[in-house]
């Protein structure tokens, strides 16, 4: 599991590469959690296109990322979910409460 | 019950194991030709199930996970995860929405990601003994069997 960050004028791009399950959510948790406390930003957009596989623990691992931004007052939202990752994300309705973009226009389900 | 074919593993209830276990699945699967969507499906179930063992099955020790994958007649891909865990006390309560024992770190849609990626979900447990989860997803022929 890597993440990549990019901060540029209060906008941090986070992007996901690999494979979010049990094993990698909560030290992938700790890191992106990390990464908002150093740069506070005022958004920040996480990437998914790069995510080959998720399951239900990348679920959690949202929620937890949208209070962290919440209690911090960062707009949050994820961006161009791979196909496997976009199916768990409309299982789960949390497009309901995370805002769920395609650089294509909005999918969020 | 008449199976074509069979794979039948035990592994210890470690993390590392998920992605071990539903690649197994996914490679298993594979000779039925199933779609990508219909090859994430089946590895995200396995993951799910797995999981459960691992995070509620043994929450303080390592147990015994055993995943068996049988391609029953008609093209129906038959999936048991089992464990000789702590079990569940309500397993109707367990497999609701949103419920979970395990904390911030889950979000109680494992049981549910199951139900909605395979046709059949069984779920048979008694406390103190363990928990077996069967699983069927039928994939439609596409490709003439030789």
């Amino acid at each position: 599991m890597k993440l990549e960050k990019k901060y540029s004028d209060g906008h941090l791009a986070l992007s996901l590469e690999g494979e979010l399950d049990q094993h990698t959510a909560q030290g992938l948790f700790r890191e992106m959690e990390s990464v908002m406390d150093r740069y506070l930003p005022r958004s920040c957009a996480v990437d998914l296109s790069r995510l080959s596989f998720m399951d239900s623990s990348g679920i959690a691992v949202v929620l937890r990322l949208r209070k962290k931004a919440g209690e911090n007052g960062i707009k949050i939202w994820l961006e161009d979910p791979s196909p496997q990752p976009m199916r768990v994300l409309a299982a789960s309705g949390i497009g309901r409460l995370v805002k769920i973009e395609n650089r294509k226009g909005s999918v969020n389900r | 019950m008449k199976y074509e074919n069979y794979i039948k593993m035990e592994f210890p209830s470690k993390t590392a194991n998920e992605s071990m276990a539903r690649s197994v699945a996914g490679v298993f699967a594979a000779q039925l030709d199933p779609t990508m969507e219909e090859l994430g499906d089946i590895k995200t179930a396995v993951s799910e199930a797995v999981t459960n063992c691992i995070v509620h099955a043994y929450p303080d020790c390592l147990g015994r996970i055993l995943l068996r994958c049988r391609i029953l007649d008609k093209n129906r891909l038959e999936i048991v995860v089992r464990d000789w865990g702590r079990g569940i006390e309500d397993v109707e309560k367990a497999r609701s929405p949103l419920y979970t024992t395990g904390g911030e770190e889950r979000s109680g849609m494992g049981f549910t990601i199951m139900e909605s990626f395979m046709d059949k979900l069984t779920v048979r447990s008694r406390p103190g003994e363990g928990t077996t989860v069967v699983m069927v997803r039928v994939i439609p022929q596409r490709t003439k069997k030789s």
